[in-house]
């Protein structure tokens, strides 16, 4: 029995055995001068998880009496997440070990940070989830202060921790009302409750508890106030991680949690969700046309992303899920991309964020130059690039679930989001001409930020096959 | 007689003043530690009461749970606090202030 459980978690368990391994290895023996073995080794490791995910039959395992499910939607997104982390990990190598921050904990904390990340899209049970949420976060904390000698950098992780805490706080107050009202905490004894007598109030409350601290973690406005400075803040290898798995392990969570244990009270949960969609889309997009620093401006388009990847899941419907993972999945090799040419943004060894510094890059580097065009066209959702397929899935979905003031509202908001993508665009080609960014650019990051901007030009052939796979994993979900 | 509300309403002020520590609190970073611990200590007041008027022991596990999670999360906030304190040079809540927002 306990076997047949434990090998439902091996993915997981592999993680976090290498992870306490690593530590103990690190420790033990070179300290910070095996960093750059253990990043190589940690994102080769999560790579090979998620191709081994990635190929596992189909089929539904639970494990612990329901409290972990493996099915098609956890496999899916825990794909997204181990490659993203890891690929993420192996782009933060140049930049850590060139600003002196290359220390043996980085790929240590990302590992566990990943390990509570799976936990989290495969939680069926409030416990699991719990769990799962706080042990990506508490790393997640710890990596936002990475860069101890920084005032910014401890500020960021400072700010994240009190409002995270905050977060998983109301989380909890809503989950313990889930449970006084239910009388379980397992997600589908919840969902035989709400199936057989309705929400009753205090379900209600508990569920909008719920969707707040949730809600927290994905950056969802109004509860998004700690992103722009903590984006600002971290190291950015850090901002990038940020911006890139632990997103997909939220909305999958969200997901998880509203259709798993709230499925049969679908009326009652989507109005919530429609309204945090619409807030999120029209915040992202009004208040960054006043920031001109990149990585700010960075996190007020994923507060906007995140506005149009909750409409999915405000339609309540098997291709609103679907239109979720692939709203998520372009969306992260969007941002791994555009993060791939801001780590590089640098001029006499220091770090630049302001975006007038890209002032006629074109001229510097045509080539970057045009990727990252691509890059910020696909961000906007201009086609027919990728960016806008994504989108395109939303708002089809919205429109089919009677949602079309919603939908109305997205094109809208991405009509006024598009004004700082095109201001970016702009400096690049027609700016005035600034000091000048270093040209040099690591061969992984250079290759990274090509293919994503190739991806965002030939995936509108078919999204790769995308679209057959969220369709699966939605179904898993929802079945 | 004290009734399931009863836990319910101390738990529920207990929560608030938690919150509102963490929002009117100009003076200390400490204090918003303690709140957000106190926070937490309502939410397993709650999740005890529903545990022991359900005869369910899952509520007492997930209590258990909880204090262990909030042990962790006050060890990494204080670490946190004494990173930014070395670079700041003071903890007032009015000083977490060099990126606006």
């Amino acid at each position: 029995m306990i076997f047949t459980d434990l090998n439902t978690v091996l993915p997981e368990l592999i993680l976090a055995i290498y992870a306490m391994g690593a530590l103990m290895f690190a420790v033990y023996t070179g300290k910070d001068r095996t960093a750059s073995v253990l990043i190589w080794v940690t994102a080769l490791l999560m790579f090979g998880l998620g191709g081994w995910i990635a190929v596992q039959p189909e089929g539904a395992h639970t494990a612990f009496n329901g409290a972990f499910i493996d099915d098609g939607f956890s496999r899916f997104a825990k794909t997204l997440i181990l490659w993203a982390s890891g690929l993420v990990l192996l782009l933060s190598k140049e930049y850590l070990s060139r600003n002196d921050m290359l220390k043996f904990e980085f790929p240590i904390l990302i590992a566990l940070a990943t390990v509570g990340m799976m936990m989290m899209v495969s939680a069926g049970d409030l416990m699991s989830l719990y769990m799962g949420l706080e042990l990506q976060s508490l790393s997640l904390y710890v990596i936002a202060a990475f860069r101890r000698d920084s005032l910014r950098s401890t500020e960021a992780g400072l700010k994240y921790f009190v409002l995270g805490a905050l977060a998983s706080g109301m989380l909890l107050y809503g989950a313990s009302f889930v449970y006084g009202t239910t009388g379980t905490t397992n997600f589908a004894g919840i969902s035989s409750v709400v199936e057989g007598g309705g929400m009753s109030l205090g379900m209600v409350f508990g569920m909008v508890f719920m969707s707040v601290g949730l809600g927290f973690k994905i950056s969802a406005a109004p509860f998004h106030m700690w992103t722009p400075d903590v984006y600002e803040g971290s190291p950015t290898p850090v901002t990038a991680f940020f911006a890139s798995a632990p997103k997909v392990a939220a909305a999958g969570l969200f997901a998880r949690v509203m259709h798993d244990a709230f499925g049969g009270a679908t009326a009652d949960w989507t109005q919530i969700i429609a309204f945090l969609s619409l807030v999120s889309m029209f915040l992202g997009a009004i208040a960054a046309i006043g920031q001109t620093n990149i990585k700010r401006l960075m996190a007020y388009s994923s507060i906007a992303h995140m506005g149009f990847a909750l409409m999915g899941l405000a339609s309540g419907t098997v291709e609103g899920v679907q239109a979720l993972l692939i709203y998520m999945a372009i969306y992260v090799v969007m941002n791994i991309g555009t993060f791939a040419f801001i780590l590089n943004m640098e001029k006499d060894g220091h770090a630049v964020t302001d975006i007038r510094s890209l002032g006629l890059y074109s001229k510097v580097s045509p080539g970057r130059a045009l990727a990252l065009t691509v890059l910020m066209f696909s961000l906007a959702g201009i086609p027919p690039l990728v960016g806008f397929m994504g989108k395109l899935f939303v708002l089809q979905a919205a429109v089919d679930a009677g949602m079309t003031w919603l939908a109305v509202a997205g094109v809208i908001a991405s009509v006024i989001g598009a004004f700082y993508y095109l201001r970016i665009i702009y400096y690049i080609y027609f700016g005035t001409e600034s000091d000048g960014l270093e040209v040099k650019m690591p061969t992984l990051h250079y290759i990274t930020l090509i293919a994503s901007a190739a991806i965002m030009v030939f995936g509108i052939i078919n999204l790769f096959g995308l679209e057959a796979y969220a369709a699966a994993a939605a179904e898993a979900l929802l079945k | 007689m004290i009734t399931l509300e009863h836990y319910l309403g101390v738990a529920a002020i207990l929560f608030v003043i938690g919150i509102f520590g963490i929002f009117v609190n100009r003076k200390n970073v400490i204090i918003i530690l303690m709140s957000i611990e106190l926070m937490l200590l309502a939410v397993n007041v709650n999740m005890v009461a529903f545990s022991v008027h359900l005869g369910d022991l899952v509520g007492q596990v997930f209590t258990l749970f909880i204090l262990t999670v909030a042990a962790a999360e006050a060890a990494i906030g204080l670490a946190i606090l004494v990173c930014f304190f070395r670079n700041r040079g003071t903890i007032a809540v009015e000083d977490v202030n060099v990126m606006k927002g």
